[in-house]
């Protein structure tokens, strides 16, 4: 029975990694083709590099990438902390819906009713209706980033003790200083994940993007668009590369966790004894 | 350690974009050296420092990608005038955005029927050929054409034909011999044979081959089209658009209907892969075929409309035309590519067949028309999963 649980997760992780392993291998093929392996190479990962229009492509959804990760990380803490503090239980578990909607709504929604929402304020209050473009992109990744950022901190603020905030108000600490002291501190993992987590959402979101993009360009649009050639190698080559960093990334920020838990948990041991 | 974390992740984000960034400038300078001499148009202005917007078909540029001529950069080493640049995956998409409003371009690059549209529906911005030093390259059989006739609105960017491309180890040469769409429904290959994906294309093979008009706005004949495609779907492996690319370069399918470039890229790059390209042939098939001509236009309302006059002349610069020419494999209709030797297909009668080819363009439809063979389409597709 144990053995069958293993040979299930084994196939398991095999569909999940698979297609990924197959495009790192292509990305290594020193030829165009996708069926035929022809040799090793870096030709691909050379050309990206001097590849001006896709440096472009990849500098602007990094840029849209971070921007909206940073302000939504900013925003959801805001938010997140309002919520904690709420003393009516009714109007926190309405705020709670409200902020999870974005969550459930399917994208295609979001994203066609925030094309028509840009455009009618373009029209009637700038008489611009060419408004799409980078901030319209900025404003609708932020919407879509936000309840990930708040569901990742507020788990956090509802796990920190009460008592230690209220203890540094007793020992003179003013709000502002207690929060940032105190507070802050304890929820840091929270903020981080839901940062990780809206940068990645942000990369690799298409659907709503496709509709408020306008003329500015990221990875996910212009890769769907490319139907009139087979898809250059050089995508799976940058591909290949985000997998990567995103893989390294997480990998650290795992490590980090486990040992700033191990050190949390022996000061805790030591306080005890 | 965490604040450490967040801070090693605030610097790779700063640094990736300045480090991407810092390399662009110089090289618009380099871009603009390697050209000199090479061009052959005057492309002096004073509108250096404006942006142009400029709305394509994804991948039909040569971009830079694989050691080419990044075309846009090159426009804007040698003019000061930045590019915008977008795309997109097909002429209804680009149809809704530009009608849509939200986003305005200078220049799109639609097909034949979708021009027809747009000057009918007053969208573009006339052009004056006259005033475009690099006009006299296109060739007589690329002017007057029926969705422009007057050469009013639009300048010649690549001509393509639909055409039968088959794997000649798969497929025996007794059954290609009579050059007709009737392969696509021969028993002989059935799991083999490629449906184009697309409604228009599809249905036009089985009117090809009926003799009907692809043209007509008779339902019933529409009808009678769907009746005949769905006799060949029990035969088809699948659906394809860009699919079919590496289907076809994995040598699995024998026979599928595509655009003659795109045959070329296939051979390209089975030669560069195994050797194999010699592999695959392809005909016009006898009954006739589609047709298209994708050409350049200025959108009414353009904010920049000399910058986009500039942009198109540039295209048709001999130099700028062979490498765009070389790179998206489509027929080019600049004389002054094709008459030059040193271009790949000089002299290729498959990619520039003559008019013993029976070729026929798709009209701009009614959109009643549009309705009927879309659910025929839908029909088709889905009772052949």
């Amino acid at each position: 029975m144990k053995k069958l649980g293993r040979v299930f997760i084994g196939v398991v992780y095999a569909i999940l990694y698979a297609p990924l392993l197959v495009m790192a291998v292509f990305s290594f093929n020193s030829a165009k083709s996708t069926t035929t392996f022809s040799g090793f190479s870096l030709r691909w990962y050379v050309n990206l590099f001097y590849d001006r229009s896709m440096r472009g492509i990849l500098l602007n959804t990094l840029l849209i990438s971070a921007c909206a990760a940073v302000l939504a990380t900013v925003l959801g803490v805001i938010a997140a902390y309002g919520i904690y503090k709420m003393r009516s239980k009714r109007l926190k578990s309405a705020v709670n819906t409200v902020t999870n909607i974005p969550l459930i709504n399917p994208d295609i929604i979001t994203g066609v009713s925030l094309m028509l929402l840009f455009t009618f304020f373009g029209t009637w209050f700038l008489h611009n209706s060419a408004i799409l473009g980078f901030w319209t992109l900025l404003i609708a990744h932020i919407t879509f980033n936000l309840p990930y950022v708040i569901l990742n901190v507020l788990p956090r603020l509802y796990g920190s003790d009460v008592s230690l905030y209220e203890a540094a108000l007793d020992l003179g600490c003013t709000k502002t200083k207690a929060f940032w002291r105190v507070v802050f501190p304890g929820i840091v993992p929270g903020i981080v994940s839901g940062f990780i987590m809206a940068f990645t959402l942000s990369l690799d979101d298409f659907i709503i993007s496709y509709y408020t993009n306008g003329h500015f360009n990221i990875l996910a649009t212009s890769l769907y668009t490319a139907v009139k050639k087979p898809l250059s190698p050089e995508y799976y080559a940058l591909y290949s590369l985000i997998f990567l960093t995103i893989l390294l990334l997480l990998t650290a920020v795992n490590v980090i966790e486990i040992r700033s838990d191990r050190k949390n948990s022996t000061v805790k041991k030591k306080i005890g004894d | 350690m965490k604040k450490i974390v967040s801070l090693v992740l605030a610097a790779i984000m700063l640094a990736v974009p300045l480090i991407l960034s810092s390399c662009s400038g110089g090289e618009l300078a380099d871009l603009k050296a390697e050209l000199e001499g090479k061009l052959e148009g005057n492309y002096e202005n004073d509108l250096a420092g404006t942006t142009l917007y400029v709305y394509n078909w994804g991948e039909y540029i040569s971009d830079g990608e694989d050691d080419a001529l990044d075309i846009n950069a090159a426009f804007e080493a040698v003019t000061g005038i930045h590019v915008e640049y977008s795309t997109y995956d097909s002429n209804e998409s680009m149809y809704a955005t530009v009608s849509g409003g939200g986003v305005e371009y200078d220049v799109v690059i639609p097909s034949d029927y979708m021009i027809e549209r747009l000057v009918k529906e007053d969208r573009l911005e006339k052009i004056d050929t006259s005033k475009l030093q690099n006009y006299k390259y296109i060739g007589d059989e690329y002017r007057d054409l029926f969705y422009d006739p007057d050469n009013e609105y639009s300048v010649p960017y690549a001509v393509g034909y639909v055409c039968l491309i088959y794997n000649n180890t798969l497929v025996d040469p007794e059954d290609v011999e009579d050059q007709s769409w009737s392969l696509m429904w021969n028993e002989k290959y059935k799991g083999q044979i490629l449906g184009i994906d697309n409604a228009r294309d599809a249905l036009a093979i089985s009117m090809f081959s009926l003799g009907i008009d692809v043209n007509t706005e008779d339902p019933a004949e529409w009808d009678r089209a769907a009746d005949h495609l769905s006799e060949a779907v029990p035969l088809f492996q699948g659906w394809a658009m860009d699919q079919v690319f590496q289907k076809m370069e994995g040598e699995n399918t024998a026979v599928a209907a595509y655009y003659a470039g795109d045959y070329f890229t296939m051979v390209y790059d089975m030669d560069d892969a195994n050797g194999n390209g010699d592999h695959l042939s392809m005909y016009y098939p006898k009954e006739g075929t589609n047709v298209f001509y994708d050409a350049c236009c200025i959108l009414k309302g353009s904010k920049n409309y000399e910058a986009a006059l500039l942009y198109l002349d540039f295209l048709m610069d001999p130099y700028i035309a062979l490498q765009n020419a070389e790179y998206i494999h489509y027929a080019c209709p600049n004389t002054a590519v094709t008459s030059n030797e040193e271009y790949s297909e000089y002299g290729n009668d498959m990619l520039y067949p003559t008019s013993e080819v029976k070729a026929e363009a798709y009209r701009h439809l009614d959109d009643e028309v549009v309705k009927h063979y879309t659910d025929l389409w839908n029909k088709i597709k889905s009772s052949s999963k």
